[in-house]
């Protein structure tokens, strides 16, 4: 049973570990501000929920104490993740901030041409 | 559904009462018995029954989860690769939800699929505007995968 609970808690924490590594370096090597921002919604949320989740398990199974609050936390990131994301590369793109060259298609630009226009923005 | 749900509260605590005996368990059974009480009744209820709505939330977390693994897989395959050959690209998608709550959950899961950021909700709330990190292969796969989403939330909201 030990066996088991440490196997479960190893196996979380490194999980997330890696995943947060490869958060790092994806903000290293990807080339835009878009691109990244797919590296730094993802992975690190799921890296940090994989480490609470883990920590959860060890002071749950080794040390029966049950924290519930390590679960809200989970799901607070769960739920504020993607819309950080959102929110900075909405602002971004509104800040005028180029996406990479090798971007493909743009069907972002009028839209947000159109909106400037009607809002009276420049 | 709210209304269901408390009608099934209001049975429970019922047979709670009608055996005297103020128990977690008591608690439990007279909540089972509501429950197949109401769904004897369910052709009294304008609404469909609140269970099939609940067994629709926990799919849709199901492949919450199951997606947010999958993306960050393909992150990390991504990020990886010795070469960076990948093909950016902001696309559009028209969405059929209407409620806000549904196109910020439809949004949120979005974001945490394989590839895919929202950028911008356009102002009449129609159209998405999606960042996808490699378009050549992916376009087509998402298209599905976003419709088993709207799908999903779809069986949440109907009535």
């Amino acid at each position: 049973m030990t066996i088991l609970a440490n196997i479960l808690v190893v196996f979380f924490i490194s999980v997330g570990l890696l995943f947060i590594v490869v958060a790092a370096l994806g903000l290293i090597r990807l080339p835009d501000l878009y691109t990244r921002a797919h590296a730094a919604s993802k992975s690190s949320t799921l890296g940090v929920m994989c480490i609470l989740l883990g920590v959860f398990f060890h002071f749950w199974l080794k040390e029966d104490h049950f924290n519930p609050s390590i679960l809200l936390g989970v799901l607070f990131l769960f739920i504020t993740g993607p819309v950080g994301a959102h929110i900075m590369t909405r602002s971004s793109y509104l800040a005028g901030v180029k996406a990479w060259p090798g971007t493909v298609r743009d069907d972002l630009k009028e839209e947000i041409e159109t909106m400037k226009k009607e809002q009276g923005i420049k | 559904m709210s209304f269901q749900i408390l009608l099934n509260l209001f049975l429970a605590f019922l047979w709670m009462f009608l055996s005297s005996n103020y128990s977690v368990s008591r608690f439990i059974i007279g909540y089972l018995l509501g429950l197949l009480a109401i769904l004897a009744m369910r052709r009294f209820f304008n609404s469909r029954l609140y269970i099939d709505r609940v067994w629709a939330i926990i799919k849709l977390v199901v492949l919450f989860i199951k997606e947010l693994i999958l993306a960050n897989i393909s992150v990390l395959v991504l990020v990886l690769k010795p070469k960076l050959e990948m093909q950016p690209a902001f696309f559009k998608y028209n969405t059929e939800l209407t409620e806000e709550w549904e196109i910020t959950l439809l949004s949120s899961l979005i974001t945490l699929t394989p590839g895919t950021v929202v950028v911008h909700v356009s102002n009449d709330s129609k159209s998405l505007f999606i960042h996808v990190i490699d378009s050549n292969d992916i376009d087509a796969t998402i298209d599905s995968i976003r419709n088993s989403f709207e799908k999903a939330i779809l069986e949440v909201s109907r009535t």
